[in-house]
């Protein structure tokens, strides 16, 4: 613990960061650093600074430090955020909470637990199921640039998850699948070249799939990248409507699941 | 988490006041229900639209269904993707669209009463 | 998991949304301002509510709002965390815009 209580000055700021240490302590506590304040730097840039200058002991995610791989989403000021785009100059003078992101179980530090989010990603099939297989020699699945263009604003997810630290729904019942699961579950559903909509069906178009989501929308506010998985999720509640009636007043259709 | 969660960030609270409005839309339909149940009585369908307490609960009621119109407009380019080659109509001009509706309708059915005055 | 049965529920909901959305601003006007300020008579509004149009209309005013209230307000009861309602709360929300739908069709067409 520091000898002094740090005080801010034009060229310093201080952080008040979250600390867990489970073969230490049960509870966690929160650790105040002051660190050098400059215009260009991010919580991250302090973060490192603190881990490197001041207390090797802090644990955190990191990597790219520009904002494309999503390791380092943290609670800034009680909002999620991306820390290598969260700036000094926006909180200078005033002392910067940094905790981990909510809603998460914390295994150490600023360091979360994903598995939930990593099994709801395997849940809807995050990845391409072609229509058909073929064989290389065959040559490429083609798409147009117009296909393509219905799906790429939802593949722009870097799986950061601070819109499950946003939403409230999730925070209430963990069970949800949540708005990055569901707007990368749409991603694939309107990939020309995939055939998994009907089995990516069976689980988002269930309780814990769209249909907990009550449309608070702060998911799109907070995502760094712009997907919109509040509009994901509600372009997926007017599919399954579609799918519900066609399964009612059709029963005998051929079930095929359209994705809008 | 606390069940006051959403009074802990602006984003929230609006999305209650927007949830909220529920009560006003429900509770004008309310009344339409007892309005119309005296179709057939001259003196009881003037009275309960000339009610003080019914004129002043529409007078409250009205900003808030207003809300709920405007929410729910501002929402439509969301649900509703129209796509034109390689770009989405704009979300404006599909909010525009639906505001202009709503003028267009509101018209209609002041000129339809006006008729009958 | 299974596909939800939630699309009828959601679908009223919406219906009921739009339905608020573009008609009551118009007809609480109508109904609040318009009528106290003598604009238009109680029984000349009266008489345009008797044609079968206008209750076809009061109707979709009346049935597709309530379930639009409905779904809104059991969610709000789950956002709210009420857990323990979760499984009476929909029966009491679909259940009364069920009987308020029930009530329109007989005053609008029986009475």
């Amino acid at each position: 613990m520091a000898a002094s209580e740090p005080t801010p000055s034009d060229k310093t700021v201080v952080l008040e960061v979250f600390r867990y240490r489970p073969e230490e302590e049960e509870e966690p506590t929160f650790q105040r650093y002051e660190v050098p304040y400059f215009e260009d730097w991010v919580v991250l840039d302090a973060l490192n600074h603190i881990k490197d200058e001041i207390d090797g002991t802090l644990s955190f995610r990191w990597s790219c430090r520009m904002g494309v791989c999503g390791s380092c989403g943290m609670m800034v000021n009680g909002d999620p955020k991306l820390t290598c785009a969260a700036f000094l100059r926006d909180y200078h003078p005033a002392t910067i909470r940094v905790e981990p992101l909510n809603y998460f179980p914390v295994v150490r530090d600023l360091v979360i637990n994903m598995e939930d989010f990593l099994e709801k990603m395997t849940e809807v099939k995050a990845w391409l199921v072609p229509k058909e297989e073929k064989p290389v020699s065959e040559g490429e699945y083609r798409q147009t640039p117009a296909e393509l263009a219905k799906y790429k604003q939802f593949s722009m997810c870097i799986n950061c998850m601070l819109c499950y630290s946003a939403c409230p729904v999730y925070g209430q019942n963990q069970s949800f699948l949540g708005p990055a699961a569901i707007a990368l579950a749409q991603r694939y559903n309107l990939d020309s070249r995939d055939g998994a909509t009907e089995e990516r069906a069976d689980v988002i178009f269930s309780h814990e799939g769209i249909w907990e989501c009550t449309f608070v929308g702060d998911c799109t506010r907070v995502c760094p990248k712009n997907v919109d998985p509040a509009g994901a999720i509600q372009q997926a509640k007017v599919s399954a409507t579609e799918d519900w009636y066609r399964s009612v007043l059709v029963p005998w259709g051929k079930r095929n699941v359209k994705s809008t | 988490m606390p069940s006051t969660w959403w009074l802990k960030r602006k984003s929230y609270f609006m999305f209650m006041v927007r949830e909220l409005t529920c009560l006003f839309v429900g509770g004008y339909a309310l009344f339409l229900l007892i309005l119309v149940s005296q179709l057939n009585d001259a003196d009881g369908f003037a009275a309960l639209l000339k009610n003080p307490l019914v004129i002043v609960l529409q007078v409250i009621a009205l900003p808030m269904v207003l809300y709920h119109t405007v929410t729910w407009l501002n929402l439509t380019p969301k649900v509703l993707v129209i796509w034109r080659g390689e770009s989405r109509v704009s979300p404006v001009l599909i909010a525009a669209a639906h505001y202009l509706a709503w003028l267009v309708v509101s018209v209609i059915i002041l000129w339809i009463v006006s008729m009958y005055r | 998991m299974a596909k939800s049965n939630e699309p009828i529920w959601w679908s009223l909901f919406s219906a009921g949304g739009v339905v608020a959305a573009f008609f009551f601003p118009i007809t609480i006007i109508i109904t609040a301002i318009v009528c106290s300020a003598d604009w238009i008579s109680a029984a000349g509004l009266q008489k345009l509510a008797g044609h079968s149009l206008a209750r076809l209309y009061l109707f979709v005013l009346i049935s597709l709002p309530l379930f639009h209230w409905a779904h809104r307000f059991r969610y709000i009861g789950m956002d709210l965390g009420l857990k323990s309602l979760s499984g009476i709360l929909p029966v009491v929300c679909y259940g009364a815009a069920l009987l308020g739908t029930g009530l329109a069709v007989f005053f609008l067409v029986w009475a």
